[in-house]
């Protein structure tokens, strides 16, 4: 169970996060949503204890990430971070190698190799795993972290963006092992996504925010329809659904759907004169 | 180094490169101890060593402890062209030496006592450094806000000393100068017990923390996250360093590029980059330079006193060329 | 973003009757400074023409130059510092922290080894020179850095620079008995401004003209490589170009007065902070600034322990440390972690 009450958050004048109190229940997945600058990332970072608040509480199931055991915390919950920049020169072994630090402090037992050697299985790095990861491109960057990630192996996965950088076959493997770390091992999944299509497909649970507050919550089918989508993102679009799940048709609003239907037409029209 | 690198393999090779490399520096920094003792011994060693032994033992300590410290200080830091000193710990020491002999005269250091003016230049810089670190409590782990704080205080206290030695006369003058160049030779044997001590202390703390400091070189966030508190382990680290740093200006005078020398060849020869190789790598390294060095100068030279300004230019000579290489990768 | 952590004196436009009054501060700020020191002079003897032949020898060969002296070098060292900062994106460097200062040091000290006779206009020659190598040594080392580098990373990289080349400098000086004669070159001075000894000091009015001219081409290169370039600006030339300039700026300096540190980089952030960077607009604002800043600290320093003088280096290196402090401070916003 996460639970965030009144959390405030300002950078220097500016209200990043605004009086923020939501309860997500353990188990399956939960995405934020929201156009940039909503505060989604500094929200998820004030959960993993990343950044300060300036105002409330934040407990992680049953910690408070402000005042609880630093190695607790680290079993507890886990995140992946937006930016993943390494000053080091590490093989993906190395790095997911990381991930069970809390558990061993840094004496890594049989156990722990089986838990890296496992993550980066799942994520489909076997052949990389000596690789640097100065010398891979950021896609396998990005995969590289989520398995420290999986390493880490807490009950909480906190991701922010962990589509960013992967191609369309990665991205939909990314949520499929997401999905399956939910539903098979129980594992509470926090991520931060911006295309409201991979949140609305996959999570179980929705969060949109917007200047700093929470404006919806519930599940893809309650939260998403063209008034939030409007209030929130500020785009005019139909939604439809298929498969019982809401989808955004944002990559074609209605003015360019009229625009490209009449050049069709015309073209049509034209072909038909040339043919008369 | 590539042939090592077979697939499979890794996670061990390194470790026992670095092992066995790291037994031939402990033997290569015993051989030069005994070379400076033997030298134009004669082959009395038992004289030599009542002679030199406390100039070995000054250079032991002192080059242990820098090692050590700036290992340390570029893992939190993560940044590896800084040293400790660079944080106005050298400008501190100057200012204090001018101070010293501008209050109580040209015989300052004889006034004092061989414990007064290590103990007082030792307490004073820890206290400086425990300020500096204070600076953490207030604004997060910026480090380097607190690097660059330190720097600017080290020119205001830079522009004191100034002023002061402007209204000395000249022969304090001399004997000022004549302090602030880190010289081996004039160390009070005494010294030597208090200065091995706290070394011994803050190098086993240090040893102690080698993991989590393994883990902060991924930096705050993820380290946080891997379950080290940051700020803290900070805080704690740069107080053992400063004391480190401060325990050997106060024996023998600043020292600035010596441990930035030693960390990047430590980095170097070490492969796998894990502090408990790293640390006692360049403590090794700067024992074996300075050791070795002046024994090299010294003896077939004749040379005396050199050897620390040749440190602090091949130190500086190293700095460059690690920013221009940054520029290749 | 910067606009929201900017302090509020951002939005201050300069009305145009400031300048001048800010002019009419500097001019009657100088008038003061022409009247204070040992020998006494009263501005009334010159005007009812009963000043005695000594007063007027006093005032021409002494007073005149120094005053004259401290206006030249404070608007200078100003003007390189905010060159500099222009030049190399970043709020923290200065000539005197980067080892622009410490270079023309160790060209003045080679030449005096070398050389001890040559003139002071060779002296200062080679003290350019010098000054040049160690500036483009430091901007070829930013270069270097990588792009994610924090922006405190820059000076740091000045600071350690500029330490190993005083390092190399007091060394030798050490070994030939010459610390004294550097420590007089490094701390800056006014004490020794005489007629005939300070008049390489106009060659900076030929570098601030020249900065004038071409302040709009150096704004541009401000904004980095790729968007000068793309405005068609040579990119490589007018660093070139700015790079010599505040090297000549600041070894004359040095030469004639000596080091006066953090002016060039206290001055120019205050100004930045109320008129933003665009050089055309706030230079001449940093170069009134400058004059009156070391203008201040001068008179400060030969009064505050009349008769003797403390070198003008001390007073501003402690206000300027002081305010430099502040700003870093007020910058960097809190963290709570």
């Amino acid at each position: 169970m996460i639970e965030v009450s009144g959390v405030t958050k300002a950078y220097a004048r500016t209200v990043v996060v605004d009086d923020v109190t939501i309860s997500l229940q353990p188990g399956g997945i939960t995405s934020i949503v929201g156009a940039n600058g909503a505060g989604k990332s500094t929200l998820l970072s004030m959960i993993a204890r990343l950044v300060g608040m300036d105002d409330g509480h934040i407990s992680v199931g049953g910690l408070d990430v402000s005042s609880a055991d630093p190695r607790e915390l680290a079993r507890t919950l886990g995140i992946l971070k937006q930016e993943n920049s390494m000053p080091l020169r590490l093989t993906v072994h190395d790095l997911v190698s990381f991930g069970r630090y809390p558990h061993s402090r840094g004496r890594l037992g049989p156990d722990d190799h089986a838990i890296v050697d496992t993550s980066i299985h799942t994520m489909d790095l076997d052949e990389l795993r000596d690789r640097f990861l100065d010398e891979m491109s950021g896609g396998q960057r990005q995969r590289a972290f989520v398995a420290m990630l999986l390493a880490q192996d807490t009950d909480y996965l906190l991701l922010d963006e962990p589509l960013n950088n992967l191609d369309m076959a990665h991205a939909l493997a990314m949520l499929e092992r997401l999905r399956h770390a939910a539903d098979a091992l129980g594992k509470t999944v926090v991520m931060v996504v911006h295309d409201i299509n991979f949140a609305s497909a996959w999570s179980d649970h929705l969060v949109a925010m917007k200047d700093g507050r929470v404006v919806a919550q519930g599940s893809p089918r309650e939260v998403v329809d063209s008034a939030m989508l409007n209030h929130v993102f500020g785009v005019n679009c139909a939604v439809s659904v298929e498969g019982g799940c809401p989808i955004a048709q944002y990559y074609m609003p209605a003015a360019r759907r009229t625009e490209l239907v009449r050049a069709e037409l015309a073209h049509a029209e034209q072909s038909r004169t040339d043919a008369l | 180094m590539t042939a090592l690198a077979t697939p499979g393999t890794t996670a061990t090779a390194p470790r026992w490169t670095s092992r066995r490399r790291l037994l031939l520096l402990a033997a290569l920094a015993l051989a030069s101890i005994i070379a400076f003792l033997a030298i134009g011994s004669g082959g009395d060693l038992a004289f030599t060593a009542q002679l030199r032994g406390t100039k070995v033992a000054t250079m032991v300590l002192v080059g242990w402890a820098t090692g050590v410290s700036t290992v340390a200080f570029h893992t939190i830091t993560n940044n590896r062209i800084l040293t400790p000193s660079v944080m106005g710990l050298d400008a501190l020491y100057a200012f204090l030496v001018t101070l010293l002999a501008f209050v109580l005269g040209v015989t300052f250091t004889g006034q004092l006592g061989p414990y007064g003016s290590f103990a007082i230049t030792l307490v004073l810089m820890v206290v400086f450094g425990l300020g500096l670190t204070s600076v953490l409590t207030r604004k997060g782990s910026q480090v380097h806000l607190l690097v660059l704080i330190g720097i600017v205080l080290g020119t205001l206290l830079r522009s004191l000393s100034s002023l002061l030695t402007r209204m000395m006369d000249p022969t304090t003058f001399l004997v000022v100068q004549g302090n602030l160049f880190a010289s081996f030779n004039a160390v009070q044997p005494m010294l030597l017990l208090p200065a091995g001590v706290l070394t011994v202390a803050g190098s086993w703390w240090l040893w102690h923390r080698r993991h989590e400091l393994d883990v902060m070189r991924l930096g705050p966030d993820h380290a946080t996250s891997l379950g080290v508190d940051w700020t803290r382990m900070v805080r704690e680290v740069l107080l053992v360093a400063v004391v480190l740093v401060s325990v050997s200006t106060a024996l023998v005078g600043p020292i600035t590029f010596l441990g930035l020398l030693v960390a990047n060849i430590a980095y170097e020869v070490t492969t796998t980059g894990r502090h408990s190789h790293t640390m006692p790598m360049a403590g090794l390294i700067a024992i074996t330079t300075l050791v070795g060095g002046q024994a090299v100068l010294e003896q077939v030279f004749g040379l005396a006193t050199l050897l620390s300004v040749i440190i602090e230019f091949g130190g500086g000579l190293v700095f460059i060329w690690l920013v221009l290489r940054g520029s290749r990768k | 973003m910067t606009s929201l952590v900017s302090p509020a004196g951002v939005g201050i436009r300069p009305r145009g009757w400031m300048l001048p009054l800010a002019v009419l501060c500097l001019v009657v700020a100088s008038l003061v400074s022409l009247f204070v020191g040992v020998a006494d002079l009263h501005p009334l003897d010159f005007l009812r023409g009963t000043a005695t032949d000594d007063q007027w020898l006093n005032l021409m060969a002494s007073r005149i130059p120094r005053t004259t002296a401290v206006l030249l070098a404070g608007s200078a060292l100003a003007l390189s510092g905010m060159l500099m900062q222009l030049l190399v994106r970043n709020k923290f460097v200065e000539p005197g922290t980067v080892g622009t200062s410490e270079s023309a040091a160790a060209g003045l000290l080679a030449v005096t080894l070398l050389w001890p006779a040559a003139p002071l206009a060779v002296k200062m020659a080679i003290a350019v020179v010098f000054a040049l190598a160690g500036t483009a040594l430091f901007l070829r080392l930013v270069r270097s850095l990588p792009p994610t580098t924090s922006l405190i990373a820059v000076p740091l990289v000045g600071m350690m620079l500029a330490g190993m080349v005083s390092a190399a400098t007091t060394f030798v000086a050490h070994r030939l008995d010459l610390l004294q004669t550097l420590g007089v070159w490094m701390a800056g001075d006014f004490s020794g401004v005489l007629r005939g000894r300070y008049e390489l000091l106009w060659l900076v009015a030929g570098v601030f003209v020249a900065v004038w001219f071409f302040a709009d081409r150096f704004t541009v290169a401000s904004l980095g490589e790729a968007h000068a370039t793309s405005l068609g600006l040579n990119h490589r030339q007018a660093m070139r170009l700015g790079l010599a300039l505040v090297s000549v700026a600041s070894a004359v300096c040095l030469v004639v007065v000596g080091n006066i540190a953090f002016v060039g980089l206290v001055v120019p952030n205050l100004v930045s902070m109320v008129l933003g960077d665009r050089l055309r607009r706030s230079l001449p604002w940093v170069a009134l600034a400058g004059a009156g800043f070391v203008l201040a600290c001068d008179l400060v320093a030969r009064t505050i322990n009349f008769p003797y003088e403390i070198p003008v280096g001390t007073i501003a290196g402690v206000v300027g440390a002081a305010v430099f402090l502040v700003l870093l401070w007020k910058r960097t916003p809190a963290v709570s972690r």
